[in-house]
């Protein structure tokens, strides 16, 4: 327990989990933005939008999240030197947080795809039958039903997109897996607690996530 | 209930199966490296990838000062270098490969502090760095770590090297954090940042590689005390030996002969006060 207390009073634990959350909670509306017009993409009518959309999946859901992050900060700002932001800590969390979009986007806009899939085609027909196009058909008929239907693959999403925020290490934000390499290095002796801090950590941010989508993926759920 | 039984027995039978199948190839792992109480082989712990010190590409002879002390030691303890085996130890995993006994010692940029001698033993120091700057070559205006206020830096994700700058010197100092020194050499030499810092001899180290020859230097105004020791399992009955053949690398020339090789061309030369101070001091073997 004493580890645990040395651990606490030392080393700011709680401000670089509050840094894995606020990377998650800015990355987790982006994705769902940018997710979501992705999907529109690849459901539309319109073939070029399609293979767009189509196209944008494949290539960034392939690619390694480390990759994109290091992609970011090693290329974009170390060689081609674009700055958001001309305070470091700004412009690396801004880094990360676009990385982490970009990523969670393609899973975003497949997991909407898949809720897309459990509305009827009948409703489509119906919607087409009262006179909607394209986009208000999907925005008042297809989505909301798709995202009703869509709620378990988006919390899994948000569970992978907040443990993926370790990945941040990597453009120089300090969050809880940076502090975590800090805390080995300077408190070897404390190795175990230091495991365990992290753990619980993360153990405590993600199994509400999965209690909580699991409920409202019941609740929701579409009667048909 | 039955058949859960059986097949709880069934699964227990099979486990024991694999197990036993496993066994007889760890005992033969085990019999190839038989080092303890002076066997076959020394398993060394190094860095692979800091050029100077420690740095290995793929199967190749590892290079570096921390190396060539390592082999010194070694033939000192009666080994030869075809009897060294190499084993890759980043910074976070050096005290488990220690405690888990997956190396004999451990040669990697380690220094020596208290809280790492609770779980492991030290010998040596066998250098002493100090944290210093590595700037671009035509740079003059950074003299030490007080003229980096308003400027750029780059430091290694999990030290506080960096943080130590921005607290007690210059705290206008923007701070990038990275993976690996190579990433901040980049930054560097781009531009994007003006200074690295960490021990000096490290960034001796990465100045010296052939593709950063003359391009950078170290500012040589160490401001910490790094004391790199030899790590070994508690209680280890290497201790004194390895402190003795540190001790005769440094009297018969070999040890800056090394230095000399791992930082040619970069106008470092380590602090001479430090390594020959108290500091250089050795540790004494009987905690």
């Amino acid at each position: 327990m004493n580890g645990f207390i040395e651990l606490l009073a030392e080393y700011d634990v709680l401000g670089a989990f509050w840094m894995n959350v606020t990377l998650m909670a800015i990355a987790a509306v982006g994705s769902f933005v940018l997710g979501t017009i992705l999907a529109l993409f690849r459901i539309s009518p319109v073939e070029s939008f399609r293979a767009i959309g189509t196209a944008y999946v494949n290539i960034v859901r392939n690619t390694p999240l480390t990759i994109i992050m290091v992609l970011g900060v090693l290329a974009v700002w170390g060689q081609l030197q674009v700055e958001f932001f001309s305070s470091f800590a700004l412009n690396f969390f801004t880094y990360a947080v676009i990385a982490l979009t970009l990523y969670h986007a393609s899973f975003v806009c497949e997991a909407i795809r898949s809720g897309v899939n459990t509305v009827p085609l009948g409703q489509v027909e119906a919607a087409r039958a009262i006179g909607l196009s394209f986009l208000p058909a999907a925005r008042i008929i297809v989505l909301p039903q798709a995202l009703r239907g869509a709620i378990t693959p988006l919390g899994n999403t948000l569970i992978a997109l907040t443990k993926n925020t370790t990945v941040a290490a990597a453009a120089s934000v300090a969050e809880a897996s940076g502090l975590m390499s800090t805390m080995i290095e300077f408190n070897p002796d404390l190795m175990v607690y230091i495991f365990l801090t992290i753990a619980i950590g993360f153990c405590l941010l993600v199994i509400p996530m999965g209690i909580l989508t699991t409920w409202l993926s019941d609740k929701l759920s579409v009667a048909r | 209930m039955r058949t859960k039984l059986a097949s709880a027995a069934a699964v227990a039978a099979a486990s024991v199966l694999i197990m036993s199948a496993c066994a007889p190839s760890q005992t033969g792992g085990d019999e190839g490296g038989e080092a303890e109480g002076g066997g076959d082989t020394v398993r060394i712990g190094i860095k692979y990838d800091q050029p100077g010190l420690g740095f290995r590409e793929g199967d190749g002879d590892p290079t570096g000062f921390d190396v060539e002390v390592a082999k010194y030691v070694a033939e000192e303890l009666g080994y030869t270098e075809d009897q060294i085996e190499w084993v890759q130890t980043p910074s976070a995993n050096r005290e488990n490969a220690l405690e888990g006994g997956e190396v004999d010692m451990i040669f990697a940029t380690y220094s020596i502090t208290d809280e790492r001698d609770e779980r492991v033993d030290f010998a040596g120091p066998y250098f002493v760095a100090g944290q210093d700057l590595l700037v671009r070559a035509d740079d003059t205006e950074i003299t030490g770590p007080d003229a980096l206020d308003g400027k750029n830096l780059c430091s290694v994700t999990g030290s506080t090297s960096a943080q130590k700058i921005k607290e007690e010197y210059a705290q206008g100092v923007e701070l990038v954090e990275q993976g690996g020194y190579a990433e901040c050499v980049t930054y560097l030499e781009s531009g994007q940042v003006d200074a690295v810092t960490t021990d000096d001899i490290i960034l001796a180290g990465l100045a010296a590689t052939p593709e950063n020859a003359e391009k950078f230097m170290v500012v040589g105004n160490a401001f910490s005390v790094e004391r790199y020791g030899v790590g070994i399992p508690t209680g280890s009955e290497m201790c004194e030996d390895i402190n003795a053949a540190i001790t005769q690398m440094k009297e018969d020339g070999a040890w800056q002969e090394a230095l000399d090789t791992a930082t040619e061309g970069t106008g470092y030369t380590p602090d001479e006060e430090l390594n020959n101070g108290p500091e250089a001091e050795l540790e004494s073997c009987d905690d």
